[in-house]
């Protein structure tokens, strides 16, 4: 079942920060001024960054210190890190974006998401393999859907040797 | 720029990473878990031989060689499937190869390794072919 979802608003230092993480200094994700930015009508935002959602969902549980009125959230069963194996044996199997429309600072999404498929597998090196899949979709505040992201997580019974 | 099928692309997209690259990539992200900044967590119980960067901390470095090479806003889709961690110390190159191209969007498969040739993340990209 989808959830209601939650605001998402594209920040230009967010923008910034997370691009230089990637030791990305393209004009476009930081200097609104620049003739390459002012092409793509303000600054935009590299293809991973709707990642940066984690800040503002109120339900993400890989972020224990955040401060937070109430109990802390559990996992949601779906999703990466889903699956009930803990943040432990939870990696990330597979990540993929659909872009549909573009995203520049100023705009704010609002992030909906729903659970996918689930599978087992018998894994080469970690036992059994459980995958799940979880997919996102960012709107604007037009309604406009921007980004569908699928991610897909796997549990392992024990720590993968690679 | 015009895309043909088989035009290669790569670049080195981040060299010795070190833990203070991972936290970074922590803080901005908003992914605090601490398999990836906590050595005593990663360790433990987890059993691995030390914290180890996000496979996001890899899909995001290798987008970083296709917006480097095709424009900041030229995806139309990216995935990738996380393949190997990666490990402080390590270098990693990522690569590209246009595959195919049909309706004027290209295809291009996409993959990052890490400096023994060992293949990190890899999937596929789409954009424009010109």
């Amino acid at each position: 079942m989808a959830d209601e979802g939650f605001e998402f608003p594209i920040d230009r230092t967010q923008v910034m920060l997370f691009a230089r993480s990637l030791l990305d200094i393209r004009p476009e994700f930081s200097e609104p001024g620049d003739p390459a930015t002012k092409a793509l009508g303000g600054i935009v935002i590299p293809p991973t960054f709707v990642q940066c959602s984690a800040h503002w969902d109120p339900d993400y549980f890989l972020d224990l210190t955040r401060p937070r009125k109430g109990t802390a959230p559990r996992h949601r069963g779906d999703g990466p890190e889903g699956g009930g194996g803990g943040v432990a044996r939870g990696l990330h199997a597979e990540q993929h974006y659909e872009y549909h429309h573009p995203v520049h600072v100023g705009d704010t999404l609002t992030v909906t998401s729903r659970p996918g498929e689930r599978w087992e597998k018998q894994g080469r090196r970690g036992g059994k393999l459980l995958f799940s899949e979880s997919i996102t979709e960012y709107r604007n505040q037009d309604g406009v859907l921007c980004v569908t992201a699928r991610s897909i997580g796997v549990q392992t019974e024990r720590a993968v040797d690679q | 720029m015009a895309l043909k099928v088989g035009d290669t692309h790569e670049a080195v997209v981040i060299e010795n990473v070190n833990r203070t690259h991972v936290v970074k990539y922590a803080g901005a992200s908003g992914d605090f878990n601490p398999l990836h900044h906590d050595d005593t967590v990663a360790t433990g119980n987890a059993g691995y031989p030390s914290v180890f960067a996000h496979g996001m901390f890899s899909m995001g470095l290798t987008a970083r060689m296709l917006t480097d090479w095709l424009g900041a806003a030229s995806l139309k889709k990216y995935g990738v499937r996380f393949t190997r961690q990666v490990w402080p110390g390590d270098t990693l190159t990522s690569k590209a190869e246009v595959v195919s191209i049909a309706d004027g969007l290209a295809t291009i498969r996409v993959w990052t390794e890490n400096q023994k040739g060992e293949t990190v993340v890899e999937g596929e990209a789409v954009a424009p072919a010109s």
